[in-house]
């Protein structure tokens, strides 16, 4: 046991130095003529404008909090489905419950619309979006 | 286990065990390494030629005088790993140093650690750990740190939107791929690599091998749900839009350079394999032989299990020659509309079938 996990904890160990060894074999044969422009950030050609480090689309928030919630299901599901044959019908009417409840609050927020990438339901009210409105 | 034998060879091993131990550990390090770099090289130049035969090109030929790529281009990978290791390091001076560093370090590292639980024959396995699967499973999703770190720290409005679109997109695959792998665990009532192989020997109605994939009509299912969620994993196309080039440049990758560029390819193709292996071992039965009793010994197993890995990377190229990207919001809708849903009935399906049947 302690053996199994000891040989990956030496492999990650292991991986950090062979990366960092081309690394630096290529930091010994590479060229170095560093310019300012060569070291500029990279926006098709133009000069930067302003720094990436903004405040981000909430969107990427939502489906991180969904998948936190799947994912905690899995991890549970993993050590059910191991046992699951010898125990049988009632390991299996458990998990469905708690299956179902999961499935309910899938669907909820689905109606919801969460699950929408772009969001048609938002009612911008007035201006150019309220034509974009109902696309069920 | 490979460790063992090899600690048995090794002379000063009754001596020295934990020296003896380390010893093993670096050599399977490095042949894995060796491994995957070697494959690297052959699936570039695989996936350039594959690319080419399919629209009705020929690919890196090297027909000239002088400098060229050898018989049939297959110097062309040589050449490319050699101009990537002579290229210019450049950090940007607006870039976050630190994470901008350590990001390739992540993303190889969650790929290479796979390696070390994939069984490739019947006594090939660097370390048999009895949660193998749900180790390749966990340290998979290691990349989505790395491409996090990338996207953030190179300070850059391509590779952040690149790194967030990845992040978005990788997790959400996650799921419907572990639970397609739970229908798997379901059966065989293990989490052991080799433990879910030994449980596919044999044969199943007559003729066909008993892979998981034919034990049931819903265990067919969840392999096309788990392979098709591995290739979104890889961000490879139809699935690359957080790479897309027409959109995004290179994605999270926009700002990377030489060197460190290509330790994200490697893992790239890295990933694929272990997804195709994964995908091979859970549905495909592994080493196991299509035909039972046959081709069975462990030089056999090797070539069954690579085999049948490398025709789901050779899949996986295809996919990209065949269907065209995906726009964002219909990726999204796919993994959490469709493969969700089918995935949950499959544990179901898997449940009761094996309640009734098994």
């Amino acid at each position: 046991m302690y053996r199994d996990f000891g040989t990956i904890f030496l492999f990650i160990l292991l991986g950090i130095v062979l990366v960092y060894v081309p690394l630096l074999i290529s930091k010994l044969v590479a060229p170095k003529k560093y310019t300012p422009d060569k070291m500029s950030t990279y926006e098709c050609g133009e000069e930067s404008e302003g720094s990436a480090w903004v405040q981000f689309n909430i969107r990427f928030y939502v489906i991180a909090l969904i998948f936190l919630i799947f994912d905690v299901e899995v991890v549970l599901l993993f050590p059910w489905a191991v046992v699951f044959k010898e125990l049988g019908l009632l390991a299996f009417v458990e998990m469905a419950i708690f299956l179902i409840i999961l499935t309910v609050g899938l669907a909820y927020v689905w109606k919801k619309g969460d699950l929408d990438w772009v969001k048609y339901r938002v009612k911008y009210g007035r201006g150019r979006y309220s034509k974009i409105v109902g696309k069920e | 286990m490979t460790i063992d034998q090899l600690m048995n060879w090794i002379p000063f091993g009754a001596d020295w065990p934990a020296l003896a131990f380390f010893a093993a550990v670096l050599v399977c390090a490095l042949t894995v390494f060796l491994f995957i770099a070697v494959y690297a090289l052959m699936a570039i130049y695989g996936e350039v030629k594959i690319s080419s035969f399919m629209q009705d090109k020929v690919g890196p030929m090297g027909q000239g005088v002088g400098f060229h790529a050898g018989k049939w281009g297959l110097l062309q990978p040589v050449a490319d790993a050699v101009k990537l290791i002579l290229k210019e390091d450049i950090i940007p001076t607006l870039a976050d140093k630190k994470l901008f560093i350590m990001a390739p370090f992540v993303v190889f590292i969650g790929a290479f650690i796979s390696f070390a639980a994939l069984p490739f024959n019947q006594h090939t396995v660097v370390s048999d750990l009895n949660i193998g699967i749900f180790y390749i499973l966990a340290v998979g999703s290691l990349s989505v740190i790395g491409i996090i770190l990338a996207g953030w720290g190179s300070n850059n409005k391509w590779s952040l939107y690149g790194g967030m679109r990845s992040a978005a997109q990788i997790v959400s695959y996650e799921i419907p791929a572990a639970l397609s792998i739970i229908t798997v665990i379901m059966l065989t009532g293990t989490l052991s690599m080799q433990g879910i192989i030994e449980f596919q020997k044999g044969t199943i109605w007559v003729i066909l091998p008993n892979w998981i994939i034919f034990n049931n009509p819903f265990s067919f299912i969840a392999f096309f749900i788990f392979f098709i969620s591995g290739v979104a994993e890889c961000n490879r196309t139809p699935f690359d839009i957080p790479e897309a080039e027409s959109e995004l440049v290179a994605g999270a990758f926009t700002e990377y350079s030489g060197m460190r560029y290509a330790f994200f390819f490697l893992s790239e193709y890295a990933e694929m394999f272990v997804i195709s292996a994964v995908a091979t071992t859970a549905f495909l039965g592994g080493w196991n032989s299509p035909i039972s009793g046959f081709f069975d010994g462990p030089g056999w197993g090797l070539f069954w299990f690579m085999g049948k890995s490398l025709f789901l990377v050779f899949v996986m190229l295809w996919f990209r020659w065949t269907f065209p990207r995906l726009r964002v919001d219909q990726l999204m809708s796919i993994c959490w509309k469709v493969f969700l849903p089918f995935a949950l009935v499959n544990i179901f399906g898997v449940a009761i079938w094996s309640l009734i049947i098994g």
